[in-house]
């Protein structure tokens, strides 16, 4: 056997056996961090993260008429609403873009970060039967709502090229950096969902809050209408919102813009990885109290 | 191999009261908590609030053997259910260690991780991953855990079109199928019908065979004493007691009845959901026609009185009788009408239950109460009586003194060929 160690110990095996030898694990009081950021734990737990993130894949669009279209009816229909609204009665520019192509380019990331922060911040107290009873890392829970939606993004990126092309614009190379760009929303949704849905655990108020602030985040973020509307140096500061780099990012990317905008995108990457630590960060201090509380 | 599974030093776990009834806030509340507390502390004094805290397991050191099958037994919030829930680490403790070598398994409650809309066949993979199990495991016993919940071609039917029985069923099925080192159960063997509790139970005692460590909670101490070689006694938070098996349950059965001899207004180990309004005070078993109380004489009537400090609207009441074992024998309920029932204005804080002849054969039984009021459960107390049954009469037949199986004596007659 292995001698323990405080916190969370013992040997792994790698391409572990089916009987693997037993190990120690010492439970005791513990302080700081611990679980979260500890890959060894995460990777003793694989199969439940694949079977969570699977359900949520699964159980989303089970028993809807529509199924897996209304992964891209959102994103469309606000596409189609932006455009007569903003676009054709308000008349607000988008950068010489075909509005409708300029919306969707938006939308796509956009539906799939505020779905995986409406569904993931509820996740922990949703799953409360699983909190309270068993134990695995339990960053599974918020992360595999966000799993979840990328099969949601994968689908509707089909969409929006299809649309793209329709319109006759051929993405440049630029087209590769995307998973780049998801990454980032997908760094920002899991940082904000892990610490909602903690928080949530605590004080159920997260419920109604975070419907509201998605709403003030759509209009904070250029959706609508393109950054250039903003004057320096506040245009760059705005970026701060990881979601200004990545739907400005997308529209480069997919609508073959021309002009990168490598200081949205850079500022929106690092404000995404803080995003990301932090959140995760806090969710690893109060996760071993969810149990007493939710 | 280790020498040890389980070993705990000091181990203990604290609750902040309340916590569990109310177990989430409001932001404003806390905010508000934090101003009052700032402001007083700026004026000079410290925080007067002490928090009331609860220690729910206190300064426990043990150890388990690979192998060893230990039940832990105790009233209600005597610390079982916090024990298994660190051993199984959903909750940390607050203070001390627990070594654990080796894959835990945990059946804290069977159908935990059941989502409604997926299949039977989705569930069991979802659910054998949350319980520890490899995916090529859980292939591998696939057809032998559909075939042990006798689910058949329901298999990919989403669960919620499920009958309670077979969900449950599908989810021991899962569970039972686990091999883990260590395997923490909790009170799961009280489901499904009849014999699939039977199978269950052979389930278990399979487990037990096998040389795993199993750590197992149960009310039901002929399962305990069944399964278990050794018995560990907690009350209140501290184990009291670790003894082999017999041993441990002797110990319980007597500390039950010292509690229940006494006021049982002083229990603490009430039912966790009772709403407190009004509360079991005494409870008592008589033969009306007279004899010491506690005292029934098989076959003979016997009243059994309930008083309570309170009445209040819709009373109702719930009588299981136990064997010495706490083996349920009968359940007695207000809930379910019957005519000659008497709901008098006039009467007393008790309740009584009559019965014409108590069928039972002589032995020490115990009484559980369930109080419920203004639709809500009011109050529970487990053992809350005791009483002695001596040789009587049923139907003009006498019963057998001791020895003979079972719990009941029913009126009957014989016709036999000569």
């Amino acid at each position: 056997m292995t001698q323990s160690k405080p916190g969370i110990g013992g040997d792994d095996v790698p391409g572990r056996t089916e009987t693997p030898p037993p190990e120690t694990i010492r439970l005791q009081p513990t302080r700081g961090f611990s679980r979260v950021l500890s890959p060894r734990e995460l990777w003793r737990y694989r199969d439940v993260a694949l079977q969570i993130a699977a359900r949520d894949v699964t159980v989303r669009y089970r028993q809807t008429a529509l199924g897996v279209a209304w992964a891209v009816l959102q994103p469309l229909g606000f596409m189609v609403v932006f455009s007569v609204v903003f676009g054709n009665l308000a008349g607000v520019s988008s950068d010489g873009l075909p509005y409708p192509l300029f919306s969707l380019a938006a939308l796509v990331p956009w539906t799939f970060f505020s779905t995986a922060l409406l569904l993931g911040s509820d996740s922990l107290v949703a799953n409360n039967a699983l909190v309270s009873k068993i134990y695995f890392p339990r960053i599974f829970i918020p992360a595999g709502v966000v799993a979840a939606g990328l099969v949601d993004i994968a689908i509707s990126l089909v969409i929006l090229f299809v649309v793209v092309l329709a319109w006759g614009v051929v993405p440049s190379a630029a087209v590769l950096t995307v998973p780049l760009l998801v990454a980032m929303a997908v760094a920002s949704a899991l940082g904000l969902t892990a610490a909602l849905s903690a928080v949530n655990v605590r004080y159920r108020d997260v419920r109604y809050i975070v419907p509201f602030a998605i709403q003030m985040l759509l209009f904070i973020t250029p959706i609508a209408y393109p950054s250039s509307l903003i004057d320096e140096p506040w245009r760059t500061i705005s970026a701060i919102n990881p979601m200004v780099g990545v739907v400005e990012g997308f529209r480069w990317a997919t609508l073959d813009t021309g002009n990168a905008p490598l200081a949205l995108i850079g500022v929106s990457a690092a404000s995404a990885l803080v995003i990301l630590f932090a959140g995760l960060a806090y969710f690893d201090r109060v996760e071993r109290r969810f149990a007493d509380y939710v | 191999m280790a020498d040890l599974a389980i070993s705990t030093n000091g181990l203990g776990k604290q609750y902040t009261l309340g916590l569990h009834r109310r177990g989430y806030g409001t932001l404003r509340e806390s905010i508000a908590q934090a101003a009052r507390r700032s402001v007083r502390r700026a004026g000079g004094r410290e925080p007067a609030v002490a928090v009331d805290k609860l220690w729910a397991l206190r300064d426990l050191s043990m150890t388990v053997r690979p192998g060893e099958v230990v039940g832990l037994i105790g009233h209600n919030g005597a610390g079982k259910t916090t024990l298994l829930k660190i051993l199984a680490r959903i909750t940390e403790p607050s203070a001390g260690y627990a070594d654990v070598t080796g894959r835990v398994g945990s059946l804290l409650e069977v159908g935990t991780g059941f989502h409604p809309e997926l299949t039977g066949r989705e569930n069991i993979f979802l659910n054998g991953a949350i319980l520890g199990m490899r995916r090529a495991e859980i292939a591998r016993r696939f057809d032998e855990i559909v075939d042990f919940a006798e689910i058949g071609r329901f298999l990919d039917t989403p669960v919620k079109r499920y009958s309670s029985g077979m969900s449950v069923r599908l989810a021991f099925a899962v569970a039972a199928h686990l091999e883990p080192e260590i395997l923490l159960v909790d009170e799961v063997l009280a489901v499904g019908d009849a014999s699939f509790q039977r199978k269950s139970l052979g389930k278990m005692g399979e487990v037990a065979e096998e040389g795993r460590t199993v750590i197992f909670v149960s009310h039901n101490l002929a399962i305990i004493q069944a399964l278990c070689d050794r018995g560990v006694l907690l009350e209140r938070g501290e184990a009291v007691a670790d003894a082999p098996v017999r041993e441990a349950i002797d110990r319980y059965l007597r500390t039950l009845e010292r509690a229940a001899s006494d006021d049982l207004l002083e229990r603490t180990d009430r039912d966790s959901r009772g709403y407190d309004d009004t509360l079991i005070r005494r409870v008592q078993i008589r033969d009306p026609t007279g004899g010491s109380p506690d005292v029934i004489v098989g076959g003979r009537p016997a009243v059994i009185e309930v008083h309570i400090t309170e009445i209040v609207p819709m009373l109702e009441c719930r009588l299981t009788v136990a064997n010495s074992l706490g083996q349920p024998v009968t359940t007695l309920d207000s809930e379910v009408r019957a005519t000659e029932d008497v709901r008098d204005n006039g009467m007393g804080p008790v309740i009584e239950c009559h019965i014409p002849e108590l069928p039972l054969l002589p032995g020490r039984y115990r009484l559980d109460v369930l109080l419920m009021g203004k639709r809500q459960i009011q109050d529970g107390l487990q053992a809350a009586a005791f009483f002695d049954v001596e040789p009587g009469v049923m139907a003009d037949r006498p019963m057998p003194a001791s020895g003979s199986d079972g719990d009941v004596v029913l009126a009957h007659t014989w016709r036999l060929p000569s």
